[in-house]
């Protein structure tokens, strides 16, 4: 296959030293192996997430993600944008369909932009790097990469919210979406049959503002996935992976439970499973180590 | 009382539903709510609403402006979306919600000591500074916001946690010096003051 370009929208948490760091690290490893190349937006910002709303008035908001979409028409052009953040995603998504959505909206946008000489006209189609997986190279292709099956593998696909409403995945359901158990199953591993929590809430940006009543939810969340027999959760969410991951400790002190489930990315299994080495594929960014995966890597 | 909220009850005298229409993002959706409920059960923090999406909705028909605007109901959406999937009616709900908050906030009816209504300030602050988000800056922000003292017991009782983020590389106490940012945040700034002045000429000039 030809090489593919995206504009990329990268997002706050996934730069160096920061809370998705190792998401990035095993995306660009996964990039690299299919022959991805992805061109950052010069100087992007930050979308302002889902709690931008209460400083953040409607256009200001809307004013965020139109600059990135504004800095990659420019220096991206007749590329789609990709993020790897389903926050990033979802905001520059629905900003474009506002924009879209009403002249009067576009008109002002332009003209807070042109403050900083910028213009935005909003036609570049907004991904998130699932469907680019999916869409433009199918389970088929992405399993011929597949070096190292991750075989004897239980895995339970957390798809969580934002990657998966208001926009979810082309073909898929809000309420039971396939696509993240299809990828385990085509990276050889075996994914978590019915698992119940699939599609709830970890809390999002309540898990620093609520902890106790976003705890209740992480709890249900990862017991669900205990259930179901599995050795690991898979997400590719940014939030959902941290909230699930980094609070157990409390979890368990609270609610006197054992948990210890490593909590990785869809592109984390991937680059285990094209035979990359284990900070290749971000292992090192594991709070709780996902030895099997560590195992199979350093085979 | 806020200068602000004083002109809107002026303004609009009885009609609430009115007031939200022209100055609640997606507040003109409110009156197509049928009171079904999926949204309400639908809400993973639904049970801590004391009211929750459908009853706000027609206590703002029903022209409960201060129950409505105190509550502390809609600063506990997770941005999940639920809501908005499943209603049978297509209401942006998630989008009213956030609206709602906005909106009671500007008018200074906020409930001040809900935390999520203190974070959600923070990290818009912390955004805009540079164009981008300081996780560490924010975090100690988050546990510093109810006063020093029980900021340290927050921070010793979440030492794990950021132990365990800097021991993994996802977090750097070099964040403090500076830490990522926009090469024109000057720019950005700009942009973001020219559309709240455009917002706010709006809702001024708004006759309904």
């Amino acid at each position: 296959m030809a090489k593919k370009e995206y504009s990329f929208y990268p997002g706050c948490s996934s730069q160096k030293a920061a809370s998705a760091s190792n998401y990035q690290v095993s995306v660009q490893t996964m990039c690299d192996e299919l022959d991805i190349q992805l061109n950052e937006i010069p100087d992007w910002n930050c979308c302002s997430a889902s709690i931008g709303y209460a400083g953040g008035g409607e256009l200001p908001r809307l004013a965020l993600s139109a600059r990135n979409m504004a800095l990659s028409e420019q220096a991206n052009p007749n590329q789609d944008i990709v993020a790897t953040c389903a926050a990033c995603w979802l905001a520059t998504k629905e900003t474009q369909e506002r924009l879209h959505g009403d002249d009067a909206l576009m008109d002002e946008t332009n003209q807070a932009l042109a403050e900083a000489g910028l213009k935005v006209k909003g036609d570049q189609n907004i991904r998130h790097m699932v469907e680019v997986l999916i869409e433009d190279f199918g389970y088929d292709e992405l399993g011929k990469h597949v070096k190292k099956p991750l075989e004897g593998m239980k895995i339970a696909g957390y798809v969580g919210c934002q990657t998966n409403r208001p926009f979810g995945i082309d073909g898929e359901s809000f309420e039971n979406p396939k696509y993240l158990d299809k990828l385990v199953e085509t990276m050889g591993a075996d994914p978590v049959a019915n698992y119940d929590k699939k599609v709830s809430c970890c809390g999002g940006a309540l898990a620093f503002s609520e902890p106790e009543k976003s705890q209740a939810l992480i709890k249900d969340i990862i017991e669900a996935a205990y259930d179901g027999g599995a050795d690991m959760i898979v997400t590719p969410c940014p939030v959902c992976q941290m909230n699930v991951e980094v609070y157990q400790n409390h979890i368990n002190q609270k609610y006197n439970t054992k948990f210890k489930m490593p909590v990785v990315y869809y592109s984390t299994l991937m680059a285990v499973a094209y035979g990359k080495s284990g900070k290749e594929a971000g292992l090192d960014g594991q709070v709780i180590r996902a030895k099997q995966l560590e195992d199979i890597a350093g085979k | 009382m806020s200068n602000l909220n004083t002109a809107m009850v002026e303004k609009y005298r009885n009609d609430f539903l009115k007031e939200v229409e022209a100055n609640v993002e997606e507040g003109d959706w409110v009156k197509m709510c049928m009171q079904c409920g999926v949204c309400s059960g639908s809400c993973p923090l639904g049970p801590h609403w004391e009211h929750p999406p459908q009853e706000l909705f027609m206590m703002i028909r029903a022209g409960k402006r201060d129950e409505v605007l105190n509550s502390s109901s809609m600063w506990m959406c997770t941005s999940c979306y639920n809501c908005i999937a499943r209603c049978p009616r297509g209401l942006p709900i998630t989008h009213i919600m956030h609206g709602l908050a906005h909106y009671a906030d500007r008018l200074g009816l906020a409930p001040k000591e809900q935390p999520t209504r203190k974070f959600a300030n923070k990290f818009w602050d912390n955004l805009t500074k540079t164009g981008r988000v300081n996780e560490l800056k924010l975090g100690l922000a988050l546990y510093f916001m109810n006063g020093f003292g029980e900021g340290i017991k927050t921070a010793l009782k979440m030492k794990d946690v950021g132990l365990g983020m800097v021991k993994t590389k996802r977090m750097s106490p070099m964040e403090l010096l500076g830490g990522h940012k926009c090469k024109d945040a000057g720019g950005l700034q700009k942009i973001l003051k020219k559309a709240r002045e455009i917002e706010l000429a709006k809702a001024e000039k708004f006759e309904g």
